[in-house]
């Protein structure tokens, strides 16, 4: 709480600045108000001060130099020119190996994608398979059947799958069981007899291990 | 403190805070050239914050130009809770408080450099103080003047007083601005003002505004 009485010239000329900004709480503003009305000189000091803000808070006191906006706006266009520049050299470059990288890194994913390793050399791949068809495939073999095709081997091991997840096992199709969807019906023939030698290979390493495994 | 022999005509229309926002989104999607635009209104501002800082006019130029390029190429970085204006003279006084680190700027200190405080403040008496009015701004030798008394001050004090009175920044983003605290602001400002007050009537004992046309009798003094 101030007390009115005891405010002094010294007090006042503390206060004066915030007094101008309205920055004083309500009690200090009444009692430095009550002051001045009888204090010529807080007064008088009061207006120089307030002449002071109004004088150099007016807009005439700071010039902006003759033709900074057009050096500013050359400025900024140079700037993106040069930021422009920076990028050119690279983009001569950089655009077509870039494409390069995603084109090889787009075919090397489609090829793992829609061409697995496959599991025979012999094989040849399906076309017009439906995804979605149940075929078995049994351990040790590369080749996928129909269900009850006659040339499945390590008939005990067999287990169903879909048609696309034996494909992206590596699991071809079988020759004879599968022929409708081969796409070189004329490599039929060669395969199926590369594929019974195959057969008698493993027939052969069958009877030679107890594992079985190829 | 010196002024430019040709001032631009003072364009101060501040966009509408709509305008504003759809031009700081513009540019901000990529719509680089709007930022010119955008910035436009605010170049007095932000020259006379690096001028504040830095008092010579060609590296105010300089800085203020420099601050804009940062504030396009940060104008992704700027979020709508803050005010343009703001942001863009904290930028500008930055720019500038680096500059006079590096440069390291002999700068003729002014008066007064000893007293932090105002405990020991006196008001001067002027036997023909007399309140100039802002008409006289109109004449070229009085805003020579009033810079001139400027630029006697002390730094930290003319900096407090030229973002707080001359930006109208108020006290809080004057201690943001300058990295003081508020108290620090509210007595620096208190001594500013008063000083100025004091150069203000002396010069006036001297004659500078001698040519002012003043009615009898209005002397506050």
């Amino acid at each position: 709480m101030v007390n009115r009485e005891a405010m002094k010239c010294e007090q006042m000329w503390h206060e004066l600045s915030n007094y101008l900004d309205g920055e004083v709480d309500p009690t200090l503003g009444s009692a430095m108000d009550e002051h001045l009305k009888g204090c010529q000189r807080c007064t008088s000091l009061l207006a120089g001060m307030r002449n002071v803000t109004e004088l150099y808070g007016d807009e005439r006191m700071i010039e902006v130099p003759a033709g900074f906006g057009r050096r500013l706006e050359r400025r900024l266009a140079q700037n993106a020119r040069a930021n422009a520049s920076r990028w050119s050299p690279w983009s001569a470059w950089l655009i077509p190996v870039a494409a390069l990288i995603l084109f090889a890194g787009g075919l090397r994913l489609a090829s793992s994608l829609s061409s697995p390793p496959l599991k025979s050399k012999l094989a040849q791949p399906g076309r017009n398979i439906p995804p979605d068809m149940l075929v078995v495939v049994s351990d040790g073999s590369k080749v996928f059947h129909v269900a009850g095709c006659e040339f499945i081997h390590h008939k005990e091991t067999i287990r169903t799958l879909t048609a696309k997840d034996a494909i992206s096992q590596g699991y071809v199709p079988c020759l004879r069981c599968m022929r409708k969807y081969l796409t070189d019906v004329a490599g039929v023939a060669r395969g199926l007899d590369a594929e019974v030698r195959a057969d008698a290979a493993d027939a052969e390493e069958d009877d030679a291990g107890p594992e079985g495994g190829q | 403190m010196s002024l430019p022999e040709m001032p631009e005509p003072v364009v101060n229309h501040s966009p509408t805070p709509t305008r504003e926002q759809d031009l700081i989104a513009r540019v901000q999607s990529g719509e680089h050239e709007s930022f010119y635009e955008l910035v436009k209104p605010y170049e007095r501002r932000v020259y006379a914050a690096a001028l504040a800082i830095l008092r010579r006019p060609e590296d105010a130029e300089d800085a203020a130009q420099e601050a804009m390029l940062k504030a396009f190429a940060n104008i992704r970085q700027f979020r709508a809770e803050a005010r343009f204006s703001t942001w863009l003279i904290q930028i500008t006084v930055n720019e500038s408080l680096m500059r006079r680190r590096r440069e390291r700027t002999v700068i003729m200190e002014g008066i007064d450099d000893r007293r932090e405080d105002e405990t020991d403040y006196q008001p001067r008496e002027f036997a023909d103080w007399r309140e100039i009015p802002s008409e006289a701004l109109e004449r070229k030798e009085v805003r020579r003047k009033l810079a001139e008394a400027l630029g006697t001050l002390d730094r930290k004090y003319r900096e407090v007083f030229m973002l707080r009175d001359m930006e109208k920044l108020n006290i809080q983003e004057t201690a943001e601005a300058l990295g003081i605290s508020t108290a620090s602001v509210k007595t620096r400002l208190l001594r500013a003002r008063l000083m100025l007050r004091d150069l203000l009537a002396a010069g006036w004992e001297q004659g500078w505004f001698s040519r002012l046309p003043f009615e009898k009798g209005s002397k506050p003094w």
